[in-house]
């Protein structure tokens, strides 16, 4: 059987968009999309839900597209899916719903992250809204900690099911890593606005700038609602801890990555949060966030090297990310360890010393260890690095909770559903499974809401 | 929250006292912490230490010293803050130790006033040195009525005796055994108390002004290498053992900005003119 190659979605040319941070990809047109949806097979036991984390009816919302009932096909996603422009952009669909897809296995899968950002796009562009009065009011209180992607589905979740909800958030605008982490080329911050805005059409308080813990004690919470949910992700980063790590111009990934997007330091001096740029830049790491933080350095003017300790194949990157990198111009150095940053005497970073590696037996991991190559050190310059090798739990919060049990590496314990040691608090998202992906948090948050509800109707 | 500023006071040049009302961090704000100001959209975020709480309002003392502070130093009784975040950071530990110096230098003094007053609360015996470059700059003098004793020094010697901080602290350790210290002004003046503290193998708590964003342990830009652990000063601290600050590192880190600091400063001042409600 002739199967169709899946249509490419339109992408702004590499050497124009490396300049600036407007949106990369551009998604479907109305044709190309319906194009792209016949090619969907319409599987009576559909995988690509079951590779879902929110279980969305794929080929259900796909069919209204093929049929040109775009408003038929929000309705569809929105049930499942209360971030769908959002999680069309940002989800590894690879490893998700479309590496779940029958015609991987005659052809390309169903290019199902572009439909779904068709369809949420369209449906803001149209100004199609669901429809958001619950069926019944129920007269119990939830407080919700965290406005980033597993807090902001909990929420909506449990306001369509009537609960009164507040939601906690210490920021001073809701999204977490959705506008901190998340760069404006990917992820336009003024989609985020568009469907946190919802959540407040669904009555729920937003109560931004407060940390919870210190200005509102975890007891206090206890007594006022009848269901907790911590959403507060992993934001702390980790360094690897080696000579010079004080060096100005050594950042996390997170606090470059928050200077530019969310305090504009792009736009340095017109905003007042600066950000050091530099002539040549080294991100540290394999993961999305290296390669937003590369890509963003880039757009700044920096020559740009990603450095990875293993090869090309084992980056955990959406392969997406990787070759919009390169496109763009980020070079990079795979199979290469840094050991040294190396300062001048005003405590600047000017180079970075690193060890060759090769690759040895399996770990832990399912990868190839990186295995040092003795006597193989040499210096790479550069004014700024930028290390993007993973988080800790933040413990702003957790600190202050007694009786909550975490495990050994300080994220909170939970069951599949988001049950925690203490009664009435449940969590997820990168809390308790450490830095994951936003459509896992929202997979957490969905699970949580489900069993709030039975437990409190 | 509306952040209105129910009260402004000149302190001295470019030193200013505000009263912000914001309930939540009024009723639980605790000594040793503080909070972070956004003025606007694009807006820096402007770590201070909370000062001193009053019902429904709390206290922050700004010195001027970039483009962020010399606006918010403009700003008048009636006007707003757009946001304010807060109580953050771990309070200090105030708790009975028996003898208690207390040091604050020029707008430090605004950050020991919580700490003076619980631990006079706590029945410590409590000293207290004022220090400042000059006469003008000794602030808030009337609130340490209740130490048992307090000592003012000045550069210059125009108030008090004429020494720096540490100097005097030396003395008066010579004289007194003091328990636990408390250091807060700026890096060199910590870095100097902390020294001697060290020399005399007294615990010395100093409150780092380390440079933020978030300040909630996410960005990692504040960290500061306190006895080799890397730790975040506004999650971990504000306040470490003075003894085990890499106060090298630290001081270093205080400058990565100047130039940007510079440039946006000339920018404002063009813009605004001669700052004379400094």
């Amino acid at each position: 059987m002739a199967v169709k190659q899946r249509l490419k979605t339109i992408e702004r040319n590499p050497n124009e968009r490396n300049k600036d941070f407007n949106e990369v990809n551009l998604g479907y047109t109305q044709e190309l999309a319906i194009e792209e949806a016949k090619r969907c097979l319409q599987c009576p036991n559909p995988t690509c839900v079951q590779g879902c984390p929110v279980g969305i009816d794929i080929p259900g919302f796909i069919k209204k597209i093929a049929e040109k009932d775009f408003e038929g096909s929000y309705k569809v996603l929105k049930k499942y899916n209360s971030l769908p422009a959002i999680c069309g952009r940002v989800c590894p669909q690879e490893i998700q719903c479309e590496g779940s897809c029958v015609l991987n296995k005659v052809g390309q899968p169903i290019s199902i992250g572009a439909l779904e950002r068709f369809i949420a796009d369209w449906a803001i562009n149209n100004n199609i809204e669901e429809d958001i009065i619950p069926e019944k009011r129920i007269n119990k209180k939830i407080a919700i900690i965290g406005a980033g992607p597993a807090g902001l589905t909990t929420a909506s979740e449990l306001s369509k099911a009537g609960f009164s909800v507040d939601m906690y958030e210490v920021f001073h605008d809701v999204g977490g890593v959705l506008i901190y982490g998340i760069p404006e080329f990917r992820l336009p911050k003024s989609i985020v606005k568009k469907e946190a805005q919802l959540l407040k059409k669904l009555g729920v308080n937003i109560f931004t700038n407060i940390p919870v813990g210190l200005a509102i004690h975890p007891k206090e919470l206890l007594e006022k609602y009848d269901a907790i949910f911590i959403g507060v992700g992993a934001g702390t980063p980790k360094f690897m801890d080696i000579e010079g790590t004080e060096l100005n111009g050594v950042y996390s990934a997170n606090e470059f990555l928050t200077r530019i997007n969310l305090m504009k330091a792009y736009k340095f001096p017109q905003s007042d949060t600066p950000v050091k740029i530099g002539e040549k830049i080294v991100v540290i790491g394999g993961g999305n966030t290296a390669m937003d933080a590369a890509r963003s350095a880039l757009r700044l003017g920096a020559n740009v090297t990603i450095v990875y300790r293993r090869s090309e194949n084992e980056m955990p990157a959406r392969k997406e990310e990787i070759k919009h990198a390169k496109e763009e111009g980020v070079k990079f150095q795979t199979l290469t360890q840094p050991v040294r940053y190396i300062g001048d005497e005003n405590g600047n970073l000017i180079g970075i010393e690193c060890i060759k590696m090769e690759l040895g037996e399996p770990d832990e991991s399912g990868r190839r260890k990186p295995i040092p190559i003795p006597n193989s050190n040499f210096i790479i310059e550069a004014s700024v690095a930028i290390e993007a090798i993973g988080t800790n739990p933040n413990k702003l919060l957790l600190s202050q909770f007694d009786g909550l049990e975490l495990n050994k590496w300080g994220y909170i314990k939970a069951d599949e559903f988001g049950r925690t040691s203490i009664e009435k608090v449940f969590a997820g998202g990168d809390i308790v499974t450490g830095s994951a992906t936003v459509i896992l948090a929202m997979g957490a948050g969905k699970k949580a809401a489900s069993v709030i509800k039975q437990a409190l109707y | 929250m509306k952040n209105k500023i129910l009260e402004k006071r000149k302190l001295a040049y470019g030193v200013h006292e505000f009263w912000i009302e914001n309930p939540i961090v009024s009723k639980n704000a605790k000594a040793g912490q503080f909070v972070i100001f956004r003025l606007y959209e694009n807006g820096e975020r402007i770590p201070l230490t909370i000062s001193a709480v009053n019902k429904d309002s709390f206290r922050v003392i700004v010195k001027a010293i970039g483009k962020s502070t010399y606006e918010l130093c403009r700003l008048n009784k009636g006007d707003f803050i757009l946001d304010v975040v807060g109580p953050l950071g771990m309070p200090s530990e105030v708790k009975y130790y028996g003898n208690a110096l207390v040091i604050g230098g020029g707008v430090g003094i605004a950050a020991i006033t919580p700490i003076v007053k619980e631990l006079i609360k706590e029945k410590n015996n409590v000293d207290v040195i004022l220090g400042g470059r000059s006469k003008e700059y000794i602030i808030l003098e009337n609130e340490f009525k209740n130490a048992n004793n307090l000592y003012i020094v000045t550069d210059d010697g125009s108030l008090g005796e004429k020494a720096y901080p540490h100097q005097f602290m030396e003395k008066m350790i010579q004289e007194k055994n003091y328990d636990i210290i408390w250091a807060i002004g700026p890096s060199k003046m910590m870095k100097a108390c902390s020294e001697v503290a060290k020399k005399h193998d007294i615990k010395i708590w100093v409150s780092l002004n380390s440079i933020m964003v978030d300040g909630t342990g996410m960005c990692g830009g504040c960290r500061v290498r306190i006895g080799n652990k890397l730790k975040y000063t506004c999650v971990d601290g504000p306040e470490f053992d003075g003894r085990l600050v890499d106060w090298e590192s630290f001081e270093k880190r205080l400058n990565q900005y100047r130039k940007e600091e510079k440039i946006a400063l000339s920018k404002y001042l063009q813009e605004v003119g001669e700052p004379t409600w400094l």
